[in-house]
């Protein structure tokens, strides 16, 4: 890494990324992906060759549907921690087997989203939240699920699904998101 | 805005002898402010400059050093009426009879000369009151876009003299500017000067950006940035623009701290689940593995001589403070009592460090020494957080989130006393002090 410096200045480096990601946007097929059918779909548009770009160029929005497929089938695409926990309860792991079962049907790739709530300090949410999506990773894998199909994201304290400092938020902000990112 | 380009220091004479008794007690408990007059430095005759006309650059030095020493709460700055005005005669001879009745103990004082060069020449004179003894006399020779560093420095000069400790006014502060709602919040780095003077975005906001650090010997931050997805710390050189990663792994990395000699950054690496510090070489862009094991070891800081690395770790249950040597052996527990420990910061002066307590639903800034002994609270509020060093050691940054979740900068005297607000443009968080500047 020694020689990697880049004489780019951060702004100018977000523009490019920026125009980067809307570039490669704009060349995506007007019809690339529909939505799968709730019930066994004999093959998800995103199988056919040369439709879809590769998954990183492209974010979770492209693929909302994909993202509705699996909330259908799973029951939800959220599971929920206990306080300073990583452990999977019962419902978590019902939810997870929904997702396996339907990450088996569907050759999507997804990243598993770590978050934790506010009653922690900004550095061990990070790695809490890591904890949380790798225990969520690990189960899938366990159910079938290859680990090159799922990458693992954490955010911490710093992406609230709800805003507030109370129990019902605080409940609701540890969780783990699994977002479908694309097709291979 | 560039950094000062031109700043000469020109002494006209040395201070005085050390004899003098005018000091300020900055350790004790219930130390009572020194009255001090600092009234607007004169100017001989009215010259424009493009930093305003040398009056008023006079009327906002004496502003500057007013807002920088009534700051710390060690000194009172008396109103201007209290006393008589001096003229530029009266710099150099000023007629104490009038300070001495408005009960000021010091004087600051000093002129504003435009130079036929385009520079300012800015005095900065501290007198004893009492015993009519100039205690500085100095002129800075600054541009005019540097204009205000002449009113730090000269801050600096007179925090130093009269209370024997190195000042902390001509720095920086670097720190994450944030907008929008908490769910969907953007985060900015961002610099300005230690009294939210010149703010200036680093980034763009598009990605998110956490916890950046000064390095204490070169214009270089380092940060956590989540561009393309990738949690990882940065470094960037903010003369040369350039940056680049810290380490080269694959998973998220975070939590960056410079060394005290500014060439090595350590940081926690997080896979599967487990969370280790490394240490960075700059030079070489080796990282060596310094903690192993389950657990979540992470907020490092190097003691000042470079020998100790405090973190926090929840190797025991919960997270506390831990000690070890900056080669990862020898591990000790240090945090006891209630609650949990967290983001431990190592004070320049090497005495104590400042760490995040968190306990009964709340987080507070507090110090302890660095054998585990003489823990003490300094704030107590909602959520304080992520404390850092004035360059001197004896003020506290910090976040603190109030509990309608807005977050704003907050320093604190290590004794506790004196919890005031650092303003910024937007709401904040994750505020670091850089070094004094040269």
């Amino acid at each position: 890494m020694t020689k990697s410096f880049r004489t780019i200045a951060l702004v100018g480096a977000a523009a490019l990324a920026l125009a980067a990601c809307s570039s490669k946007k704009d060349v995506l097929p007007p019809q690339a992906w529909q939505a799968p059918p709730a019930t066994p779909a004999p093959q998800a548009p995103i199988d056919q060759p040369g439709t879809v770009p590769p998954a990183e160029s492209v974010t979770s929005s492209d693929y909302g549907a994909g993202q509705a497929g699996l909330v259908q089938a799973a029951g939800s695409d959220t599971i929920h921690f206990a306080l300073d926990s990583y452990a999977l309860d019962e419902t978590s792991r019902q939810i997870l087997g929904g997702q396996a079962e339907w990450l088996g049907r569907n050759r999507a790739t997804v990243t598993i989203e770590g978050h934790a709530d506010e009653r922690g300090t900004r550095e061990y949410n990070l790695a809490l939240g890591e904890r949380r999506a790798n225990a969520a990773r690990n189960f899938l894998a366990a159910q079938g699920v290859d680990t090159s199909r799922m990458s693992v994201i954490s955010y911490g304290k710093e992406r609230p699904a709800v805003e507030g400092s109370n129990e019902a938020a605080w409940a609701a902000n540890r969780r783990v998101v699994t977002k479908v990112t694309g097709g291979r | 805005m560039k950094p000062v380009a031109l700043f000469a220091l020109l002494p006209l004479a040395l201070a005085a002898p050390a004899s003098a008794q005018l000091r300020v007690d900055i350790t004790g408990g219930t130390a009572q402010p020194m009255p001090i007059a600092i009234p607007a430095f004169p100017t001989a005759t009215p010259a424009p400059t493009p930093a305003g006309t040398t009056d008023a650059v006079g009327r906002e030095v004496a502003d500057i050093i007013t807002n920088n020493l009534g700051g710390t709460g060690l000194f009172k700055p008396l109103p201007a009426g209290s006393y008589a005005a001096p003229g530029v005669a009266q710099v150099t001879a000023p007629d104490f009879t009038s300070f001495r009745t408005a009960a000021a103990q010091a004087l600051v004082t000093g002129t504003v000369t435009a130079n036929p060069d385009g520079t300012l020449a800015i005095g900065c004179f501290l007198y004893d009151v009492f015993t009519e003894e100039a205690l500085v006399r100095r002129v800075f020779t600054v541009t005019p876009a540097g204009w205000r560093r002449a009113a730090h420095k000269c801050s600096d000069l007179v925090y130093t003299r009269l209370t024997g400790e190195s000042g902390y006014f001509d720095s920086r502060i670097v720190y994450v500017a944030e907008t929008g709602p908490r769910t969907k919040r953007v985060k900015r780095l961002a610099v300005m000067d230690q009294d939210g003077a010149n703010p200036r975005y680093l980034t763009s906001g598009q990605s998110l950006v956490l916890m950046p650090r000064f390095s204490p010997v070169s214009e270089t931050l380092t940060y956590m940035s989540f561009a393309n997805n990738r949690p990882r710390v940065m470094l960037y050189n903010m003369n040369t623009g350039e940056q680049r990663v810290v380490g080269n792994f694959d998973t998220m990395s975070f939590a960056g701290r410079f060394s005290p000699d500014g060439r090595t950054v350590l940081f926690s690496v997080t896979r599967a689940g487990n969370s280790d510090i490394y240490a960075y070489d700059i030079a070489s862009g080796q990282s060596r593995r310094l903690t192993s094991g389950s657990s979540i070891d992470t907020s490092p800081s190097y003691s000042p001589d470079g020998s100790k690395i405090v973190f926090e770790s929840d190797r025991g249950g919960t997270q506390q403070l831990y000690v070890m040597n900056a080669d990862g052996s020898g591990a000790q527990r240090i945090s006891f009592g209630s609650g949990r420990a967290a983001s431990p910061v190592w004070s320049p002066r090497g005495d104590l460090i400042a760490f995040t307590r968190m306990d009964g639903g709340k987080f507070r800034i507090a110090v302890i020494r660095p054998d585990g002994s003489g823990e003490r609270r300094l704030t107590d509020s909602w959520q304080d957080e992520g404390p850092s060093w004035s360059p001197n050691g004896r003020v506290i940054l910090f976040s603190r989130t109030d509990r309608n979740g807005v977050s704003k900068l907050r320093s604190i005297d290590l004794t506790g006393r004196n919890d005031r607000a650092i303003p910024t443009p937007t709401e904040a968080s994750d505020p670091a002090w850089g070094p004094l500047l040269p």
